[in-house]
Parts: structure tokens; C-alpha cells; sequence
């Protein structure tokens, strides 16, 4: 049996990763063709596309760079709502439409990517459980900011105010976009399957490819042990806030595709619950694993819908599943058949691989 | 052994899962079952399936609950009136915007033909879009928006709208002299409270009632209200208005009574409920104004006979809530009625031929929550508010 070397191994399973998510675009797809997709499941195309593009976000800084972040349905909400108050207020401006929500998602995660950087700069430089503290106090402060925020527009551009709607002062003709806690009520759907599918791609690519860069390695470095990666002059701060930021700015691009998916969507949706959800993904998947992020995401992200047929008994069955993978995955006789099964369909794999 | 724990924990998963999914089928799909089983002739292609949405579990779900209950009783009501047969199909929200548009997807697969929900606003609003553009007619029994049927011909409400109740609230305390000095304290993280006092407090300035004091909670930390309270008390209230739900005005209640402090307080429709609340000391609320639709102690028939039939199947007393969701199936009823529908007809042709029905002018509603009750064409309702008073623990209408 030939040894792999390791950038061999890691071409294979990035392949496999790549593959995985273009082979499930390419079916649906097909099935969406075919008229086998019912309307529920169409439906959960787009946000499941926002939720594994948040796990794979997440996972960057949980399980690569090693700090335990719990607020990022904050970066997702700050990029939905800036995302949505571009949307709009471009409306005119831009009339194509995937062009305005590519546009809408660049801007959400920029807006995300600036949030990432000023939470990030004064946390990362500590050590210890400081980010995990930081980024929930964020989460709720994003919260009840964006619930008191109103925000609309007329001929002579954006108008805030933290008042009431009346505050604003639009002139003729102008519309609130943003009412308080109401959220965002008149937002104009953009999202579609493909573009999910592409946010997807490209989140994998950005995360793969910092994953196995010089910058990378530094990340994961710090993560294994902080004193030894200083000790060769890997610069702590840079490395960890590198991770953060990225992470949030794919959140924020996430967040925009999510809301714009949605005629009404209300800053309380991304509450400590949707960043714990998002969470549970990236820890079921597998800390670190790409690939386990994506399908965890899109599978515990379905399991609910489909469970509505048991009715009142559904959340508890989610919850029953949610404690047996967790114990099977951490189940040593599991983790044996499984790597037994793994090693099987790997040979297979690597013979393929060769033939090419 | 490893190898029999594992075993043996899949094997009680199982079980487990296949008990729970006999126990599941069983309770819920019963409502649905009984027009079959009700009227011996009916078949199944003669039942129009409603697809309720509502949260059935979550923080809001004692609201869903009880739209979903008043629904199933106006339901089993009118099955057993031959003739027109429904079904209910309720799909659970969690009160979250995008659960309810999955929801609207599930109902939509199993065959829903009218939407009955939602029962809370954001939600409602993202399903009204969805609904509009695949041509659903929907009725909501308490999302009080007016941004649940702004621009969408197809979504009606049987709620009063919320600048409708501020406005409406704000006149009655000026004409009846309720209060001279007002304080008012609302949720600003709530859509529905926001609404109220910003309609509230637009009319307040334009009669020249006083509003001496503004104090807000968040929507997550509301179990400490003595700041707010105080601040009221210091600005000389002899009126406090609260436009908002019953369980933090429960907590209101409570500690005004500790503090000494006894000014009138004064509700929205969101405040009914707050004697069935468990635990709760009802001679608290003893002089509680509140506007609400619906009294559970009136005493007309249709009134007592509705309580009394919630009472049989679900135990308590009904709220708004639930008299709201029997108004909104017999809205339907009587629509359909009128529109002559049968259940062949395509979701689409339903969905015209009801929203020519509910905005004709000659169509109107007599329910548990109002009198010839008649729609325009912006979807709201139009009709009479009542306030009510509690006294020795009951409802006593003004």
C-alpha cells in the first residue's frame, strides 16, 4: 500500500468536498426539472444555503482558528439588514436583479467584515474565553440596536432615526424601509437556488484555500499551542483576527442571501438562539471539517420539516436526534465502523484516483 | 458488549420514535379526521382543507394555541352541519418568520386550499407575500399589522389593526375622562406594542390628552418593572396605559400593588387573557380596563355556547385569541357560502372568488368578537370596539 503524501490527500478531500456540494446542486437541480421537488423542500433551498455558509463561516473560527464565537447571527443580521436597506433604496438604480443582490450581498459583507473588525482588534489580543463573552454581548447588542433603528429613504437618500417612523421626516414619495421591531416588512425577493449554490462554492474555496496557506497553518498553529507558534514568530493578534474577520464577512454575505429570501424579515430572528443553531452545525459536523459543517447544516436544517408529519412530538424527536448523533459520534465502536468503512471506500477512491 | 449497548440504544431509539409517532398521528390528525367520520356521506375530496399557521410551540405558543383551538371549534361546528366540510391543517411557526413560510410550503404539499394565520405579525407578513404571489386566500385572526395586507389584495385580518386600537384607545380615555395625567409603558421590541402607542401617541397630541410619562421594556428582560412604575408614579399618572400582551402585565400588576402605587390601567387586546393566566391573583387586576373584542362572560348565546364548548374540549377560558380564529372559520364558512365553493376548485379560483365575496359590500359576518363585521377592500375589518372593565374577577362591559 503506497503512502499518500499529504497534499495529495488533501487534493483528494478537497475534491470530495467540492464534488459533494456541485453533485447535490446538479441533482436538485434535475429533480427541480422534473417536477419531483415539492413546494416545502424548494423552499429550503436558499436558507439552507445561508446555514451551510454560516457553519463553514463559523467553523473557521471555531474549529481552525480554536475560539468559541457565539454571536454570529450577529454578523449574519448585520449583513441582512444592510444588505436589505441596499436592496431597496437601490431599487431604481440598479434594475437587474442578480446584479443587486450580488451588489446587496458585497455590501452586507463589508458592513459584517467592519463589525468583525472592531469587535475582533480589542478581543483577539486576550487570551482565554474573552471572544466567547464579546461576541454574545455583540449578538444582543446588534439585536436591540436594529429593533429600535428606523430607517427610510426619499430623493435625498437615507434617513435614521431611533424614534418612530414619523422622526424620519420623508419627503413626498420617500418609504421607510427598516420600522423598528417590525424589521424590514416591503424587502423585494432576490435569492435563488444558484445563488446560494455559488455563496456556497465560494465560501468552501475562500475557507479551503486559507486553510492550507502559510496563513492558514499560523492559524491552526496558535490554535494547537499558542507559546510554541509565538515562539517562531507567528504574530497572534494578525493570524486569529485574519480568521475572525474572514468568518465574518462570509457571515454577513450569508445574512444578505438569507433576508433576501424573505418579504419580511425582524432583527429578533438572529437572536443567541440562531448563533447557538448555527452552533450545533459546525460541532455535529465535526470541529475543523469542512465538509461535516456542510452536511450537518443542510441535513439538521431539513430534519425539522421533514418531522412535521409527527406533529406536536417533532422538536422532541430533533432533540432525540441531536443527542444520538452526538453520542455516536463520540461512540468508539461507531467511530471504529465508520473509519473501517471509510478505509474501504478510500482504497476505492485512491484506485480511482490513480486511473485519471 | 460495546457492540450490544450500541445495539441496544438504537433499538430503544426506535422505539421510542415509533411510539412517539403513533402517539403524534393519533392526537393531531383527529380534528382533521372527524368530517369524515361526522357526516357519514362526505367523502374526502368534498373537504376543503385550511391550512392553519400559528406557533404551536415557542414563547408566543399559548397565543397559537389558542387560535388553533378557537378554529377547531368553529370547525367541528360547521362539519356538523352538513353541507360545506372542512379540514384543518395546522402547521407549527415557532412564532419565526422563516419556520412560517416553510410552514406555508408543507401546507401547500398537503393540499391546504385557504390559509388560515398567521397568528403573529412578522411572521404573517413574510407568508402574505408569498400567499399574494401564488394566489392564496388568507385570513389572519391577530396579526394586527397594517403591513400584513398593505398592497396585497388577498389577506384579510378579523383584528382590529394596531393604529387603529392606539387611536382608538387614545379617544376613549379623552371622551370618558379616564385619566387626566397618562403614562404609557410598551415593549419596543414588540411590533404590535410599538404600533399601539405610536398611533396612541399621534392622536394623544392631536386631542391634547397629557401624556406625562414613556417608559419602555425590551422584549427578552421583562420581569422587573419597578423602574418603569416609579418613573410613572414620579411624573403624578393617575392613568397608565399598556399596550401590551398579559404576562408582563401580569408582572405590572403586581408590583404597582407592592409599591403602593394605584393608578387605572389601561389595556389593548392583548391584555385579554390575564385572568386564566395560572397563578396569577385575579383580584390584581380588579378595575383593569382593557379594549377587547371579545368577553367570555357575555351572555349572549353564541357567546355562552362557544365557552362552553372550549371549556369541554381544552379546558379554561377562552381569550381573544380563540374567539378571533372561530370568527375567522366561520368568516370562511360564510364566504364560501356565499361564493358558492366547492371543494374541486383550484386554491386560485377560490382565492378570486373570496376576495370579491369579503369586499362586497353586502357581505357581513356576525361572530364572537363583533357584530356585522364587514370587510373593505385594504383587507381590514371594520367594527364596533368594546371596552370592558374587570370587576370580582369577571369582564363587565362598558
Amino acid at each position: 500500500m503506497k503512502k499518500l503524501t499529504p497534499s495529495r490527500k488533501r487534493l483528494i478531500n478537497n475534491s470530495i468536498t467540492y464534488g459533494m456540494v456541485i453533485a447535490a446542486f446538479v441533482i436538485i437541480q434535475i429533480m427541480k426539472a422534473g417536477g419531483m421537488l415539492s413546494s416545502s423542500l424548494q423552499g429550503l433551498l436558499v436558507p439552507i444555503c445561508a446555514y451551510v455558509t454560516m457553519a463553514i463561516a463559523l467553523n473557521l473560527v471555531v474549529g481552525i482558528s480554536g475560539e468559541l464565537s457565539l454571536g454570529h447571527a450577529g454578523f449574519m443580521s448585520v449583513g441582512a439588514f444592510s444588505g436589505m436597506v441596499f436592496n431597496i433604496a437601490m431599487q431604481s438604480a440598479i434594475p437587474v436583479a442578480p446584479l443587486r443582490l450580488l451588489c446587496a450581498m458585497l455590501v452586507g459583507a463589508v458592513f459584517a467584515g467592519i463589525a468583525g473588525v472592531i469587535v475582533g482588534v480589542p478581543v483577539l489580543r486576550l487570551r482565554g474565553d474573552y471572544l466567547a463573552i464579546v461576541t454574545l454581548a455583540f449578538g444582543e447588542i446588534i439585536k436591540n440596536i436594529i429593533n429600535i433603528l428606523y430607517i427610510g429613504v426619499d430623493e435625498n437618500g437615507l434617513h435614521f432615526s431611533t424614534q418612530n417612523e414619523a422622526a424620519l421626516g420623508l419627503a413626498e414619495g420617500g418609504k421607510a424601509i427598516l420600522k423598528g421591531p417590525l424589521g424590514v416588512t416591503t424587502n423585494v425577493k432576490l435569492s435563488t437556488f444558484t445563488a446560494g449554490f455559488i455563496l456556497v462554492l465560494v465560501a468552501i474555496t475562500v475557507v479551503l484555500n486559507l486553510v492550507n496557506s502559510r496563513t492558514g497553518r499560523a492559524v491552526m498553529a496558535l490554535r494547537d499551542n499558542r507559546i510554541a507558534a509565538e515562539s517562531v514568530g507567528i504574530g497572534a493578534t494578525k493570524y486569529k483576527l485574519i480568521a475572525f474577520v474572514t468568518s465574518a464577512v462570509l457571515a454577513g454575505a450569508a445574512g444578505a442571501l438569507y433576508a433576501m429570501n424573505y418579504s419580511s424579515v425582524a432583527a429578533k430572528q438572529f437572536d443567541f438562539n440562531a448563533s447557538i443553531l448555527i452552533l450545533v452545525f459546525v460541532v455535529l459536523g465535526g470541529l475543523g471539517n469542512i465538509r461535516g459543517s456542510i452536511i450537518a447544516a443542510a441535513l439538521l436544517y431539513v430534519l425539522p420539516e421533514l418531522l412535521r408529519d409527527f406533529y406536536d412530538f417533532r422538536m422532541l424527536i430533533y432533540a432525540i436526534v441531536l443527542i444520538l448523533v452526538m453520542l455516536a459520534t463520540n461512540n468508539p465502536t461507531f467511530k471504529q465502523f465508520f473509519g473501517g468503512l471509510f478505509a474501504r471506500l478510500g482504497r476505492g477512491s485512491r484506485k480511482g484516483g490513480a486511473q485519471e | 458488549m460495546k457492540k450490544m449497548r450500541v445495539l441496544s440504544l438504537a433499538m430503544a431509539a426506535a422505539m421510542s420514535l415509533s411510539l412517539l409517532a403513533g402517539c403524534g398521528g393519533g392526537t393531531s390528525s383527529e380534528p382533521s379526521t372527524n368530517p369524515d367520520s361526522g357526516s357519514g356521506s362526505s367523502t374526502g375530496a368534498d373537504v376543503i382543507t385550511i391550512g392553519g399557521i400559528g406557533p404551536l410551540t415557542g414563547s408566543a405558543a399559548v397565543y397559537g394555541l389558542a387560535t388553533k383551538q378557537g378554529a377547531e371549534i368553529a370547525i367541528e361546528e360547521i362539519n356538523a352541519l352538513g353541507g360545506l366540510q372542512f379540514a384543518l391543517d395546522s402547521q407549527d411557526d415557532e412564532g419565526a418568520t422563516e419556520k412560517a413560510v416553510n410552514a406555508y410550503g408543507k401546507l401547500k404539499d398537503n393540499g391546504a386550499k385557504i390559509i388560515y394565520g398567521c397568528t403573529t405579525t412578522n411572521p404573517c407578513v413574510a407568508v402574505a407575500a408569498e400567499t399574494y404571489n401564488d394566489r392564496y386566500f388568507q385570513l389572519t385572526p391577530s396579526a394586527s399589522s397594517t403591513d400584513v395586507t398593505a398592497g396585497k389584495d388577498n389577506v384579510f385580518q378579523v383584528c382590529f389593526t394596531d393604529p387603529n386600537q392606539g387611536k382608538t384607545a387614545a379617544d376613549y380615555i379623552k371622551e370618558n375622562n379616564l385619566g387626566t395625567k397618562i403614562a404609557v409603558i410598551y415593549n419596543n421590541g414588540d411590533a404590535y406594542s410599538t404600533g399601539i402607542y405610536t398611533a396612541f401617541q399621534a392622536e394623544a397630541d392631536e386631542i391634547g390628552l397629557e401624556v406625562v410619562a414613556v417608559q419602555t421594556f425590551p422584549d427578552d428582560t421583562n420581569a422587573d418593572f419597578t423602574v418603569q412604575l416609579t418613573a410613572a408614579k414620579d411624573a403624578g399618572a393617575d392613568l397608565v396605559f399598556m399596550p401590551i400582551y398579559y404576562t408582563p402585565a401580569s408582572l405590572i400588576l403586581n408590583q404597582a400593588k407592592t409599591m403602593g402605587y394605584e393608578p387605572t390601567f389601561f389595556g389593548c387586546d392583548g391584555m385579554d387573557g390575564i385572568l386564566d393566566l395560572e397563578g396569577f391573583d385575579t383580584s390584581l387586576a380588579e378595575g383593569l380596563m382593557l379594549m377587547t373584542p371579545f368577553n367570555a362572560w357575555g351572555e349572549d348565546e353564541r357567546t355562552v355556547k362557544f365557552v362552553e364548548e372550549y371549556q369541554e374540549a381544552y379546558g379554561g377560558i377562552p381569550n381573544q385569541f380563540a374567539a378571533d380564529g372561530y370568527d375567522c372559520i366561520y368568516a370562511i364558512y360564510e364566504a364560501c357560502e356565499k361564493a358558492g365553493i366547492t371543494a374541486d376548485m383550484s386554491a386560485q379560483d377560490i382565492c378570486e372568488k373570496l376576495i370579491a365575496t369579503f369586499t362586497d359590500s353586502s357581505f357581513s359576518v356576525d361572530g364572537l368578537t363583533g357584530t356585522g363585521m364587514t370587510w373593505g377592500t385594504n383587507g381590514e375589518v371594520s367594527k364596533a370596539p368594546v371596552v370592558v372593565k374587570v370587576e370580582g374577577g369577571v369582564y363587565v362591559t362598558q
